[in-house]
């Protein structure tokens, strides 16, 4: 952030400078002026641009409306979605065992977010902030009705209340992609007490370092102090607004780009399902006994309900109903057309037939690598996104997960971290201009209005990467000592002969089917 | 299975019920072309499992994203048909040419002798069983 920051106070020169041209040459039409007149034209323009910066919080109820679709849109992803989609690809025996553990995972963050996720998630961590939020939000404390969240636009606000749930939709769909990875063989208690620690220690921090700022008429606020500061030779003032503009989360201030939410969810889901997988061990029986999914039908529906509900995730994660909604929806739509096709031909080439779960997953891992880019690549960038998308996590799955000897059951890594990776750092030129992208959003070269900053390659793949490989090592090595700790604790695994009867009848007393 | 009248066990000298059983695998879809056939020669019943199971034909191969799984049963359905001693030639024609399709894993049949049949309803036996 200290270059972004360097660059957007360049900037702002810039356009100060920029912003009294039309008045001059205006005049100098009219051919009425003068030199001394040109000056103080100027000169106004810069004073007027250095003015304090006065906001109103508007909320539109357009904005509302639709942010509270994309929320129970992204409830739509998990139940029945999700554990559709993991339950059909199971053999019949762990079928209700799945949708059990996605279910329940799903209910319990639920609680837990109210309780203090979103606290930690999106609240003033104090000396921690960089990396964490506080309790200052606690059981919702200081919420209410009236209390707002800034959108990406200045002066337009939405209720506390819709953030928060739409917010914890996230953060309850994604410790349920992590079960897909040791699918049919984990403890159900463990689970549950996993999941818990995994959101706490890895999820909410991860999604305060990417998401946590100060909003747009923040940053134009303090913005707009610290240049009256320097102007008047204040550098204490100009300090603790240039204080206040770095107030962010760790990976936001690195000028790392995440549209929806490809690093807090699937490099994050797709690592600790990694970590679980090496940590659980094969399946019994794995390689040798049939394990062919027991109803690709359920798979169908639940891959095309997480489609569906995955316009919620990347088009509710604009905040607002606009033209950036309505860029994130053709996203959505395009590269996931083009990574199941991806998949679709790369199969039927290679393994002979054009099969429907290969189809399925493709869409999923289309899915996945546009959640960062929805809102700033062009609808042709996502198409070359998702291509590129569905043939590599094809091959990941169906050639390098094989020689890598790795259980992966349900293929969390080779579709959530994978194709999250390749989205991320995909984000990072796609967002580029001159590729039809949208443009890294600049709040604080023209304080009060978004700005289509300058685009540096080096530094926005930099900083993409960045975000990656520290996401990749925190979510991995976090993970990979949650589970260490749970597994010499209670233990990850059932008996062996209860994985042999299946987890349905011996974990939940039941069967999915009764025919 | 048993019914109430006393068995006629090998041991007192086999002198036979007069009815057989008759065992088929066959292809799934020629079920009904099979029951059809049988019918019309006056076969009043018959039991049908759809089954697993391997014989001369081979199974095939099924990929799901990395997993290759050889599948070496194939899907049949067996008949079981309890008939009087005088039809069991003409079951067995209908059946291996309704069935027929010339082509490998058309399904095989089998004969055997049954011991006592009774009906459950009526406590008729043998013959008068079926």
């Amino acid at each position: 952030m200290t270059d972004l920051m360097k660059r957007s106070g360049l900037a702002a020169l810039g356009a100060s400078v920029f912003a009294a041209l039309p008045a001059w040459a205006q005049e100098a039409a009219t051919g009425t002026a003068e030199t001394a007149t040109e000056a103080v034209g100027a000169a106004t323009e810069a004073a007027a641009a250095l003015a304090p910066y006065v906001y109103e919080k508007a909320v539109d109820k357009g904005d509302v409306a639709w942010m509270t679709v994309a929320t129970v849109l992204v409830l739509l992803m998990t139940v029945p979605g999700l554990a559709l989609f993991y339950g059909g690809l199971v053999r019949t025996k762990n079928m209700l065992s799945m949708l059990t553990q996605v279910f329940a995972i799903s209910a319990v963050v639920c609680l837990i977010w109210v309780c203090y996720g979103y606290s930690l998630a999106f609240s003033y961590g104090g000396a921690m902030d960089a990396y964490v939020g506080g309790f200052s939000k606690a059981f919702l404390a200081g919420v209410d009705a009236t209390t707002l969240v800034a959108t990406f636009t200045n002066g337009i606000w939405l209720p506390e209340y819709t953030f928060i749930a739409f917010q914890m939709t996230f953060a309850m769909i994604t410790p349920a992609l992590i079960v897909g990875a040791f699918a049919e063989r984990i403890k159900f208690s463990s689970l549950l007490v996993f999941s818990v620690l995994w959101v706490t220690l890895i999820y909410f921090p991860m999604a305060h370092m990417v998401w946590w700022w100060g909003g747009p008429d923040f940053l134009a606020e303090q913005q707009t102090l610290k240049l009256i500061a320097e102007a008047a030779g204040d550098s204490a003032g100009a300090g603790a607004a240039a204080a206040n503009l770095a107030a962010n989360g760790l990976i936001w201030n690195w000028g790392a780009l995440d549209f929806a939410g490809g690093t807090v969810v699937h490099i994050n889901a797709g690592m600790a399902g990694l970590a679980g997988c090496i940590m659980l061990g094969k399946r019994v029986g794995y390689g040798k006994d049939n394990m062919a999914p027991h109803s690709l039908t359920m798979t169908m529906i639940g891959g095309a309900l997480l489609w569906v509900g995955w316009f919620g995730f990347n088009a509710g994660s604009n905040l607002e109903a606009n033209a950036i909604t309505s860029l994130a929806v053709l996203n959505t739509f395009v590269a996931t057309a083009a990574a199941g096709v991806a998949w679709m031909f790369a199969e039927w080439l290679l393994r002979g037939h054009p099969s429907l779960l290969g189809l399925v997953s493709g869409v999923v891992a289309g899915l996945v690598a546009v959640t960062p880019a929805s809102g700033f690549a062009s609808p042709m960038g996502s198409l070359v996104l998702g291509l590129v998308a569905g043939v590599a996590c094809f091959f990941f799955v169906a050639y390098v997960k094989n020689a890598l000897k790795l259980d992966d059951s349900l293929d969390v890594f080779g579709i959530h971290g994978l194709g999250g990776i390749i989205g991320a750092l995909a984000t990072g030129i796609l967002v580029n201009p001159a590729l039809g992208g949208a443009g890294v959003p600049d709040y604080t070269s023209v304080p009060g209005t978004l700005q289509v900053g300058a685009y540096d390659a080096g530094f926005m793949f930099m900083a993409q990467l960045k975000a990656v490989i520290f996401t990749v090592c925190y979510s991995g090595i976090g993970s990979f000592v949650l589970f260490m700790a749970v597994k010499v604790t209670m233990g990850l695994r059932v008996k062996e002969d209860v994985e042999r009867e299946g987890l349905d009848v011996a974990e939940h007393g039941e069967r999915a089917y009764n025919y | 299975m048993r019914g109430g009248s006393p068995r006629k066990g090998f041991c007192h000298g086999w002198k036979g019920t007069g009815v057989k059983l008759i065992i088929a695998a066959i292809k799934p879809f020629k079920l009904e072309e099979v029951r059809e056939a049988l019918t019309a020669i006056g076969v009043r019943g018959m039991m049908v499992t759809e089954i697993k199971g391997f014989g001369s034909q081979s199974g095939h191969t099924e990929i799901y994203r990395g997993a290759e799984y050889a599948v070496n049963f194939v899907p049949k359905v067996k008949l079981e048909i309890v008939v009087p001693d005088g039809l069991a030639d003409q079951v067995v024609e209908t059946i291996a040419k309704t069935a027929k399709t010339d082509k490998i894993g058309d399904g095989k049949v089998f004969v055997l002798d049954v011991e006592q049949a009774v009906r459950v309803r009526t406590g008729e036996t043998d013959d008068n069983a079926l």
